[in-house]
This record gives C-alpha cells, sequence and structure tokens, in this order.
C-alpha cells in the first residue's frame, strides 16, 4: 500500500483483542470474516506491564504477552498471502523477544520472507529511573502528588505511553507486523489511519477522530453487543458475536460495523455505551498525540450494524507523557463461604461476626478487612435495600495488609467456620484461599523529550 | 411523578484508579433534558452517599445524549489494591440506575416518561 492518499479510499482497521485474556477466536474471525487492512490486538491493562517485569526477571526470554504467539499463528495465512497487517501491544516489558517468538513462527509456517516485523522499543523506563529522579522527575503520583522515593525500592516497571509515531515509522519500514511495548490502546487504531492517509501531526481534527475510532474498537465486542445494556434481551447470536471493525475516510470520518453474518449488534447505544467507558472529563480525552473533544463526536445509524461517527475536533497535546508505574504493596487474600435458606443472610452475617471476632483474638495485623454479602450487598451497596429471603448468601470476606504471616493464617481461618460456625453452609469444595502479592499502579507524567522510542524492522 | 432512571436511560461504568466513572445515556433522545436537568450533582451525591467515599464531578455530552460522572473513592483503593467483588467499578452502571427522580407531572406526561413502579409488582416491558 502506498501511503498515497485517495480521497475515496477506505482503510478498514479490525479488533481483535480487547485485553489479555479476550477470545481466542476473534483475530482468526476478523481476518477471514471479510476484506480488513489491519489487524489491531490490544494486551495491555494497567498491571499486565508489572506481571511481565516478573516473568522477565525470571525469563530473560519472557515478558510479553504470549497469547499473541497463538493469535499470530491463527492469522499468518492472511497476513503472508493477502497483505493483512497487524499492530499489537503484546511486546510488553520484551518487545524483542516477542518478536523473535513471532519470527519462529514465520519459520515455522515457511513464510518468512513475507513477514516483516516492525519492533518499537523505548517505553521502558525502569532501567533509568534513578537518573530520572536524580535529573529532576520526581515522578509523583498524578492522584495523591507523593513523591516515586516513597516507593522506589519496591517499584516492579515503569513505563511510559507512547503514541502512534513509533507504530507509523515500522510501517513506511515495510513492517507487516508491529509488535510494540507500552504504546497507548488508541494509537494501534490511530497510526495505520495516520499513515494510509498521511496525516499530518498537526492535522488535530482528523487525529482526534483516529484516537476516538481507536477508544471505540479497542475493548472488542464491548461496542459491538458485548456487556451492552442496552435491549440486552434481544441482542442476537451473542455466541457468534462479531468483533467491530473501523472503516476509516481519509477526511477523519469512520463508519464502525462488523462482519456479515456474525452476532451482536452495532448501534448508536451500543457506540455510546463503549465512548463513556472509562471517561475522564470528556472535553479533554488526553493522548500523546493529541487531545481528543469527546463533546464534539456525533453518531448515525447509516445502516443495519453500521454507525457513522463524524464531527470530532482535536487539540495540541501537552509535553508530557504519562507513565505507568507499578510497584509492590503488600498482600491481600479474599475468603467465601455459602450458606443457604432458611435465614441465609443473618446465618452469613453471624459467620462474619465469629470469624472477626477470631481474627482479632490472634492479633492478626491487617490494613484492611471488607466484608461483603454475595447476594445482598456486594454490588450495590446499601442501595440494594433489604434482601427478600434469598435462597442462598454468600459470605465474601478479604483482608489486606503488609504483614504476610498474617494473611497466610487468615486463609486458614475459613474452613474450620464449616463445622464449627453457623449452620447451613457450604461451597468450601476450592480448598483455602490464596495469598496473593498486590502489586499497585502508579500513574505519573514524564517530559516527552526525556522518552525516545526505537524501531527497527527485522527482515 | 416519580421516574426511576432505569426507565428511561440506560448505563456503563469503568473505573480509573480509586475513581468509578458512570455514563448515563438516555434512551431516547428527547429525554436527554430529563437528565440535564433533574441529574443534578446533588441528587448524584446525595444517591451515593455511604456508597462512596470522595465527591462527585459531572460533565455533559449533549451530542451522545449522555452525562458522565465521576464518583471518587469508590473502589476501596481501586485495581489490585481493592478487596471489592467489583473492584474496577463495572456495575457502578445499575447502581447508579436505580435513581429515582421527580420529575414535575406536566414535564413527564409532555415527554411520555414510564413512571415508576415500587418492586416487585414491576416488570419492564419488553422491546419490539
Amino acid at each position: 500500500m502506498s501511503t498515497s492518499a485517495r480521497q475515496d479510499r477506505i482503510v478498514r482497521v479490525a479488533s481483535g483483542q480487547g485485553f489479555w485474556g479476550d477470545w481466542l477466536e476473534a483475530p482468526r474471525r476478523q481476518v477471514e470474516g471479510g476484506d480488513v487492512d489491519y489487524l489491531m490486538l490490544d494486551y495491555l491493562a494497567e498491571v499486565t506491564m508489572s506481571i511481565l517485569q516478573k516473568q522477565k526477571e525470571r525469563d530473560p526470554n519472557m515478558g510479553y504477552a504470549r497469547d499473541f504467539v497463538g493469535a499470530i499463528e491463527s492469522v499468518l495465512p492472511a497476513v503472508a498471502n493477502r497483505g493483512v497487517r497487524v499492530i499489537a501491544n503484546a511486546g510488553g516489558v520484551n518487545p524483542p523477544a516477542c518478536a523473535a517468538a513471532i519470527r519462529q513462527v514465520a519459520q515455522k509456517h515457511d513464510v518468512s520472507d513475507r513477514v516483516k516485523i516492525g519492533v518499537v522499543t523505548g517505553d521502558d523506563l525502569l532501567p533509568r529511573i534513578d537518573e530520572l529522579i536524580e535529573s529532576g522527575h520526581a515522578l509523583a503520583n498524578m492522584e495523591t502528588g507523593e513523591s516515586l522515593s516513597t516507593v522506589r525500592d519496591r517499584v516492579l516497571s515503569a513505563n511510559a505511553y507512547i503514541g502512534s509515531t513509533p507504530i507509523i515509522e515500522a510501517l513506511g519500514k515495510g513492517a507487516n507486523i508491529v509488535v510494540t511495548g507500552r504504546s497507548t490502546d488508541t494509537a494501534l487504531t490511530m497510526a495505520p489511519l495516520r499513515y494510509e492517509f498521511g496525516w499530518a501531526d498537526d492535522d488535530w481534527d482528523r487525529l482526534a477522530a483516529g484516537i476516538i475510532a481507536g477508544h471505540i474498537i479497542e475493548c472488542g465486542a464491548q461496542c459491538s453487543g458485548g456487556n451492552c445494556l442496552y435491549d440486552w434481551q434481544n441482542i442476537p447470536d451473542l455466541a457468534n458475536v462479531g468483533y467491530p471493525i473501523v472503516e476509516g475516510h481519509s477526511d477523519g470520518t469512520f463508519v464502525i460495523y462488523k462482519h456479515p453474518n456474525t452476532g451482536g449488534r452495532i448501534s448508536v447505544p451500543s457506540v455510546s455505551e463503549q465512548l463513556v467507558y472509562e471517561m475522564g472529563d470528556p472535553r479533554s480525552y488526553i493522548t500523546p498525540d493529541v487531545i481528543a473533544d469527546f463533546t464534539s463526536i456525533h453518531l448515525e445509524q447509516v445502516g443495519d450494524d453500521r454507525v457513522r461517527v463524524f464531527g470530532i475536533k482535536g487539540r495540541p497535546p501537552t509535553d508530557k507523557l504519562k507513565v505507568s508505574i507499578a510497584y509492590r504493596a503488600g498482600f491481600k487474600a479474599v475468603g467465601t463461604l455459602v450458606y443457604a435458606w432458611p435465614d441465609a443472610y443473618p446465618k452469613a452475617e453471624l459467620a462474619d461476626r465469629v470469624l472477626r471476632e477470631r481474627l482479632e483474638r490472634l492479633g492478626l495485623k491487617f490494613d484492611h478487612v471488607l466484608t461483603e454479602f454475595v447476594g445482598v450487598n456486594a454490588t450495590h451497596g446499601r442501595l440494594a435495600g433489604e434482601p427478600h429471603d434469598p435462597p442462598e448468601v454468600q459470605l465474601r470476606i478479604g483482608v489486606r495488609g503488609t504483614d504476610r504471616a498474617s494473611i497466610e493464617r487468615f486463609t486458614r481461618e475459613i474452613a474450620p467456620l464449616v463445622l464449627n460456625g453457623p449452620p447451613s453452609v457450604t461451597g468450601f469444595a476450592g480448598g483455602r484461599p490464596k495469598v496473593e502479592e498486590i502489586v499497585a499502579y502508579w500513574p505519573a507524567l514524564i517530559d516527552k523529550s526525556v522518552v525516545q522510542t526505537h524501531v527497527e524492522v527485522l527482515a | 411523578m416519580k421516574v426511576r432512571l432505569l426507565d428511561i436511560a440506560h448505563a456503563r461504568s469503568g473505573d480509573k484508579g480509586d475513581t468509578a466513572n458512570v455514563g448515563v445515556i438516555a434512551l431516547e433522545p428527547e429525554w436527554y433534558p430529563v437528565l440535564a436537568n433533574h441529574l443534578t450533582l446533588d441528587r448524584v451525591t446525595e444517591h451515593f452517599r455511604g456508597v462512596i467515599d470522595g465527591p462527585v464531578e459531572r460533565f455533559e455530552l449533549p451530542n451522545l445524549n449522555a452525562l458522565n460522572f465521576l464518583l471518587h473513592g469508590a473502589l476501596d483503593g481501586g485495581g489490585t489494591l481493592s478487596l471489592k467483588t467489583d473492584a474496577q467499578g463495572k456495575v457502578f452502571s445499575t447502581a447508579m440506575l436505580r435513581l429515582v427522580l421527580d420529575v414535575p407531572d406536566t414535564e413527564a406526561r409532555g415527554l411520555g416518561l414510564p413512571g415508576h413502579k415500587e418492586w416487585p409488582e414491576y416488570r419492564r416491558a419488553p422491546k419490539e
């Protein structure tokens, strides 16, 4: 494909993964269900980087989203033979190792002459963190204002959210699979649109349109009928749900659609629900490339399962990048037991009181203990009102703290309640709760000039 | 007239740290002014009193017939720190839709708003 933008041309970017753990079938279905130009796969959530960092510490060849290898294998014929290009932030904290794994897959299937892998690095700030703090970058917590030095010795990973520019560079160098680390989710969609249509780096309205296209499809089927509250009873054939595709136009307008003969629904309500998902101030959706204004978005149903998006406005970005830092923050465990009718709720309440009294007598140290009664108040709190004699209630009690021994001991105090607590209790087949180390998220900002990305295309 | 939010709006929620966001979207475009006029910052703050620990922020998106609310201190610390079932605020949307608005009778009838009946007699009519 050339970068010369013909006015009537369209570019189709398909979403094949909304998070690491999303439907394994989706990438293949997106490239086989109809023509698409690009497949974007989003693997990284806020704490994913720290999990990957731990894996890399154990094995220097790990630290990327391993599901991506299987995804590539499932779409390889389309990449090698039909010119579909793949863009994914599956590289995690080790994009080169991810690229090496992809290369092996290409070799195994004897198509390595037709697969050029672009590798984007430079987002990983962990090796530079002390140097950065010393040179005056406090990496203060955006929410609390605390300096990073308060948790410095517990930091596991630190990655700058990077934008579309290095992805475009990789595409320009002929890559047909682009692997990045902590790219923003939205850049994975905006980059191919900007590249194909040759949008200037100060074409704020079009760049913002690309970002909003990315926001709509970055959670996979969550804009095409999945997790859709509006008229959920009548959304057809979710077992066969179609993942969304952006049909981009050079003027920055686009249509969200899905392949024919798939389930789900793309409508103004389904797209609206996704647009407001994880929204902050709608006038300022800040990305490394542009600030998008969600109050400028217009939606129009232009056909069955086709929603046109237009009118989008953008403005220049800030001179900062967001940094995602993960640090060790103690331990937690959650235990559950199920109490049956009659009086399911009072039995569960009594069990909670008994358990708490025992924990206190043992002198265990917790920063926080939380009890929820699933079936009564776990999701809506007091807003749920009084329960109407439920057939069963799950007692769910969680503890958090820095003293691992206390958390361990808590996990031994649940099972005894089956025999020495209130009656009509069951649901302990899963065994003792697991102690989990908490890896917490520390959002910060850093000057853009400090972060240099690097692009390599493996021949 | 009592109007339950569930009967005039749909919603989706998500998280950012210890903050849950709830986007509320009018079921019919002509019902958006009911949200804009009656689903106020005070009304939502009162609704979530005792459920969240922090303040509420409110934003308007008339282009999507929607409001966006930020509920701070809603997620028991948020993310991996949270001990809540709903650590990522996924269903705060439906907790919001329990809210019952007082809409003047003439306004409610003029817009054909469905009135609120108390549980359990209430059943939502299936759509065409």
